[in-house]
């Protein structure tokens, strides 16, 4: 039991590495494919933590959606695009000194408040063995409290894909 | 040292602030957006962190949280396709990826 805790504890950070690696990565690398395949990389780290968290069904749909076909699409674009040729220039040194003050700011901000928050020390337990399964929980809630939302994102998806197809054409009569 | 709801939280900040310092120092737009999503992922871990910790009566999860994020994730998945559209008209009329590049609106 102790021995499964510490494991437990080592996946946390060894995900949260991977995760973390991952989005520098995508800042980091000039070449834009490699910057996906690094999203992709934090993207699973991600989606390991949502497990983590007992939430098995966010975390495939995560790695499904996300790193799945988010990802091709930006791949497909990157390669309709054909931008080897334009990223040869420099960061803006402005831009980086920009970038780094307002995120540094922010963890630091975050750290003070974290550091002050009492029910944030809560350790992760495990869960009883009789709760309910979470896609079983979540399939009743999104077909009766929020159905409506349902039919709404439906709605949503439509405008978007009629959407897409208006943008794509080549010009507008 | 035993993990807590604080560890979340913080590593969801922290690839939030990466993310947020990806968007003010990258200048190719397709870059751009792909940090806008790790921003969006990110904050879906502090959901189901919070949803997690937050124990309901019959000792499970809160999977209100859990709805939200499933709505969270379907319009985010709009919106790359939206967002990639329009990259790709600005691409056809610009012929540049480069947001530097991109300036007609000023002045």
């Amino acid at each position: 039991m102790e021995q499964a805790e510490v494991m437990l504890d080592l996946l946390f950070y060894i995900f949260s590495a991977i995760a973390v690696a991952g989005a520098l990565g995508v800042i980091v690398n000039k070449n834009p494919v490699t910057s996906a395949f690094c999203l992709i990389a934090a993207f699973i780290g991600l989606a390991a933590l949502f497990i983590q968290l007992d939430a098995y069904l966010v975390g495939i749909i995560q790695i499904l959606v996300y790193g799945g076909a988010v990802m091709v699409l930006f791949l497909f674009i990157i390669m309709l695009m054909d931008m080897a040729s334009e990223e040869r220039r420099r960061f803006g040194l402005g831009a980086v000194a920009a970038g780094l003050l307002v995120s540094v700011v922010f963890v630091v901000q975050l750290l003070r408040v974290l550091g002050d928050y009492s029910p944030g020390s809560k350790v992760l337990g495990v869960l009883p063995a009789d709760a309910a399964t979470d896609v079983e929980q979540i399939g009743k809630l999104m077909f009766t409290q929020y159905y409506f939302p349902v039919q709404v994102v439906g709605v949503l998806l439509l405008i978007a894909t009629i959407g897409v197809i208006v943008l794509s054409k080549r010009e507008l009569k | 040292m035993e993990v807590t709801l604080n560890h979340f939280l913080f590593v969801s900040g922290l690839l939030f602030a990466i993310g947020l310092a990806g968007v003010l120092v990258r200048r190719n737009v397709i870059v751009i957006f792909m940090c806008l999503e790790l921003m969006l992922s990110a904050a879906n871990l502090s959901l189901v962190a919070f949803s997690r910790f937050n124990l309901t009566e019959s000792g499970g999860p809160d999977y209100n949280a859990q709805v939200f994020l499933f709505f969270i994730i379907t319009v985010a998945a709009a919106e790359v396709a939206v967002g990639l559209a329009i990259i790709v008209a600005l691409y056809r009329a610009k012929q540049t990826t480069d947001v530097t590049q991109i300036n007609s609106m000023k002045n």
